[in-house]
């Protein structure tokens, strides 16, 4: 049965009335664009499998909305996954998922393009596909189903999506989205098979068909190897990325309900050069590009006028690398200061000059100042590369303090590699000396934040190769922080153990991990991201079903020649520099900013060519000098 | 310059809350760079006062917000500039000078008109409306307050079966700020589900 956009919108009549938060559903805010449906060829759906309220706070789709809807020959509208209230309504009625902007159901699209930014929405994928009324594998799909494509960091490891999923797009998506559209709808007008078309879009550079390759298992269930079952495939499937960073986007859809963030997003620059060993965004975004300051105002300029939202995020992985920060404060500041907008600058570094900046940007509507020092002695902030003397930190803490802020928030990591309980207590002493530091200041009125996560170790980073903490562990280490710091002044906040799991299973999962995520959604799990939806029972229940121990993929230590289910998918940074700086975590010897000098990580040889017809600031790695090669080698554009 | 603006809620903005219909209009006054007041202090607030609060779900050609500009800025401009940025589903029909010293809208108001349709056939509107109308007391609980719903009740009346064949009611209700009554619960004790039906305000009545 076929059910119009019509049929929905009556059914929608009665229903919403019903529902916590209607708005989620209705669409129709400032910016959004509705394009007549018979006008365009390629129509594609970009949905982000959780509400609303977090969906419409994501950039990626953002950029991917405006660039699309800048095309004459093809349509985006948004779909997310419907609360859980909504979806028992939708599936009681019989509405199937549907996009905001036209109430077409995502069956009758060309194209649904998934974000996915973590791991814990896998099992809202299957759901909304089931929602859909679309088949989930991608082998029961026909020509008459859309096509399904994600991106995303968590995709840089596809594989416990590979069945699910017809393409990923690995890396950045501002020119591929391009290539797909173009491609899609070259196929769509000579009416030839699904397969084709998945194989022409196999050699796209960028782009990963799982379908088209197979795995093959040692005895001990770790990979022999990746093989290309057609020969067009890519292999490695190298990350896609602009050479420099577009025009950012302008015309953010203003929602009528409330979201998460309620901003402008700007980023300014993609990319970092500190290394930090457990960060998977700074592996896997390199290289360091940056906007400049002109380019940042003008957009800020035309959102404010297009959106009217009151507040701005500059958003980096971090902020005090920005080449010309203070020259950005200040402009800002002088622009935006007394209209009532809250600026905001998150990942600053831990230093006095953070707190100059910061003092710029006070305006009525700061809150606390963020600090991530991650882990609480020197000695191990160099094991995890992300060194800062104990003595700044004391001393920054008080410049927060005395220059008036009365809330500091402090983020840290438990689980690191070789962390004892001494290191964990060191937090608990840290944070107090924190305090106290408010104390000395401004007295009582000081507060102090503190949010404890746990360590997973992330695929395509240093410390891939080694194991997670333990239930056990974890579970004592947050017993010492809860014992610790009972305190009037301090608010703790924890990561709970069973989402640390799931994330650690899933992020180094191969694609046996593609069965036990449809099962775990068949035993009810959704919304694993949300502590209080999670359904730990519906994941372990899936492992124990397929008989695979989970520990496998989170409580084992990797040998330093075992090919990892993701060595595939190349970021550009070569696994052997990976290693090397695992071991260098041994010692521990810190490597510093790159920017400094060069560690030679790979980007560069990967994307000489790029970095060649982009010379200068545009990047933070150094210049390549050497003359381009003529042919033959396949380059990433 | 305190202004008073009458505008329609509409399509998809009746989902919008009243703390989210706020949030809407300061971003149009900031989209539109017409200089909007902030109160003093700490946490300035936009100088932004609504009528009275349409619950969720609800249209209305009817609403009324008075705002303070910084400067004294024509009327026909402010509309103009308004209008070009306005949200879908908010649309200004009138906008005129208020003096300052006017009381708080809200302590104004004092009743407003409701038009509810049905969305399915109740054979017994009637005899159901009836027994409202002929009960003395209707007893109601709200946030375990008791109150008596009828004693809200001002005016109720049958409309003609419009064109698209949908019973219709209008009734008002009393809007002071220590009584108001609500349409939902109206409608709750004919039995009726607040779900199949529409409600459109139609006009909010003042004091003086």
């Amino acid at each position: 049965m076929v059910v119009t956009p019509a049929d929905i919108q009556i059914k929608l009549e009665r229903i919403l009335p019903t529902v916590q938060k209607p708005g989620r559903y209705t669409g129709g805010e400032l910016n959004q664009v509705i394009k007549p449906w018979d006008s365009v060829d390629v129509h594609i759906a970009l949905v982000f499998p959780d509400i609303y309220d977090i969906g419409m706070s994501n950039l990626g789709l953002a950029i991917l909305y405006e660039l699309i809807n800048q095309r004459s020959d093809a349509l985006a509208e948004r779909g997310y996954v419907p609360w859980i209230d909504m979806e028992a309504e939708m599936r009681r009625t019989g509405i199937p998922l549907f996009s905001l902007e036209s109430k077409h159901p995502l069956n009758t699209f060309d194209i649904l393009g998934f974000s996915l930014p973590y791991e814990t929405l896998y099992t809202n994928v299957l759901n909304a596909l089931d929602l859909a009324g679309i088949p989930m594998a991608s082998k029961d799909r026909n020509e008459t189903y859309p096509l399904i494509i994600a991106g995303g960091h968590a995709t840089f490891n596809p594989e416990p999506m590979y069945k699910f999923v017809d393409v990923f797009v690995i890396g950045e998506g501002e020119q591929i989205i391009h290539e797909i559209i173009d491609t899609y709808q070259a196929w769509k007008s000579s009416i030839s098979s699904r397969l084709e078309l998945l194989v022409n879009l196999s050699s796209i550079p960028g782009l990963y068909v799982p379908s088209l390759y197979q795995v093959k298992y040692k005895s001990d269930q770790t990979i022999d190897r990746h093989e290309q079952l057609n020969e067009q495939a890519n292999y490695p499937i190298i990350k896609r990325i602009v050479p420099h960073l577009p025009p950012p986007p302008t015309h953010f859809i203003v929602p009528n309900i409330e979201t998460v963030h309620n901003r402008i997003p700007v980023e300014i620059m993609r990319g970092c050069t500190r290394g930090c060993r457990f960060c998977h965004a700074g592996m896997v975004s390199r290289p360091v590009r940056e906007r400049s300051v002109n380019e940042i105002i003008q957009a800020i300029d035309e959102s404010l006028k297009n959106t009217g939202f009151e507040e701005i995020g500059l958003l980096s992985l971090s902020s005090s690398d920005y080449t010309h920060i203070t020259e950005l404060v200040k402009t800002v500041t002088e622009k935006y200061c007394g209209k009532h907008l809250g600026i905001s600058l998150p990942s600053l570094r831990i230093d006095s000059f953070s707190v100059d900046i910061m003092e710029f940007l006070k305006d009525s509507r700061y809150g606390g100042f963020t600090l991530a020092p991650e882990a609480a002695t020197e000695h191990m902030r160099n094991i995890i590369n992300k060194p800062v003397s104990t003595t700044q930190l004391l001393e920054t803490a008080h410049q927060i303090y005395s220059r008036g802020w009365t809330t500091i928030k402090l983020y840290f990591m438990i689980g690191h590699p070789s962390e004892t309980l001494q290191d964990v207590e060191a937090i608990a002493d840290l944070c107090k000396a924190v305090l106290l530091q408010g104390h000395h200041a401004i007295g009582h009125r000081a507060k102090l934040n503190v949010g404890i996560s746990t360590f997973i170790p992330k695929a395509h980073t240093p410390f891939q190769w080694v194991s997670c903490d333990t239930v056990d562990q974890i579970l004592a280490k947050q017993d010492i922080l809860k014992r610790e710091l009972r305190h009037r002044e301090i608010k703790l906040s924890w990561t709970d153990q069973k989402v640390t799991l799931l994330e650690a299973w899933l992020s180094r999962g191969d694609r046996r991990l593609a069965d036990v995520v449809f099962r775990a959604w068949q035993n009810g799990a959704k919304f694993d991201a949300w502590q209080d939806q999670l359904k730990f029972d519906a994941w372990t229940n899936a492992f124990a079903f397929y008989q695979i121990e989970p520990s496998f993929y989170s409580h084992r230590e990797r040998k330093s020649d075992e090919v990892f289910p993701w060595d595939h998918i190349n970021t550009g940074v070569r696994k052997k520099y990976l290693l090397q700086d695992f071991q260098l975590s041994l010692e521990p010897q810190i490597r510093s900013d790159c920017r400094k000098q060069c560690y030679a990580c790979g980007i560069l040889p990967m994307y000489a060519d790029l970095r060649r017809e982009n010379p200068g600031d545009a990047w933070s790695c150094p210049e390549v000098k050497s003359p381009p090669k003529i042919a033959g080698r396949k380059t990433p554009v | 310059m305190r202004i008073r603006i009458t505008f329609s809620k509409l399509e998809a903005m009746r989902f919008t809350g009243h703390l989210d219909l706020f949030r809407s209009w300061e971003r149009t006054f900031r989209r539109s760079g017409l200089p909007l007041a902030y109160s003093q202090g700490f946490h300035p607030q936009p100088r932004l006062n609504l009528a009275c609060a349409l619950p969720l779900g609800f249209t209305s050609d009817c609403e009324i917000l008075d705002v303070w500009l910084e400067d004294v800025i024509d009327l026909q401009q402010i509309n103009r500039e308004i209008s070009e940025v306005l949200p879908p589903g908010l649309e200004i029909h009138d906008v005129k000078i208020i003096d300052d010293q006017f009381p708080a809208l809200q302590t104004q108001v004092a009743s407003a008109v409701y038009v509810i349709t049905f969305l399915d056939n109740i054979p017994d509107l009637c005899d159901r409306l009836l027994r409202i109308e002929s009960s003395e007391h209707l007893l109601r609980k709200r946030r375990d307050k008791t109150y008596d719903l009828r004693s809200l009740i001002e005016q109720m009346a049958c409309l003609p079966v419009s064109e698209d064949g949908n019973q219709k009611l209008r009734i008002r209700l009393s809007a002071r700020e220590s009584a108001t009554g609500r349409p939902e619960e109206l409608l709750d004790e004919m039995g009726i589900k607040f779900e199949s039906t529409r409600v459109y305000r139609e006009m909010i009545i003042f004091n003086c």
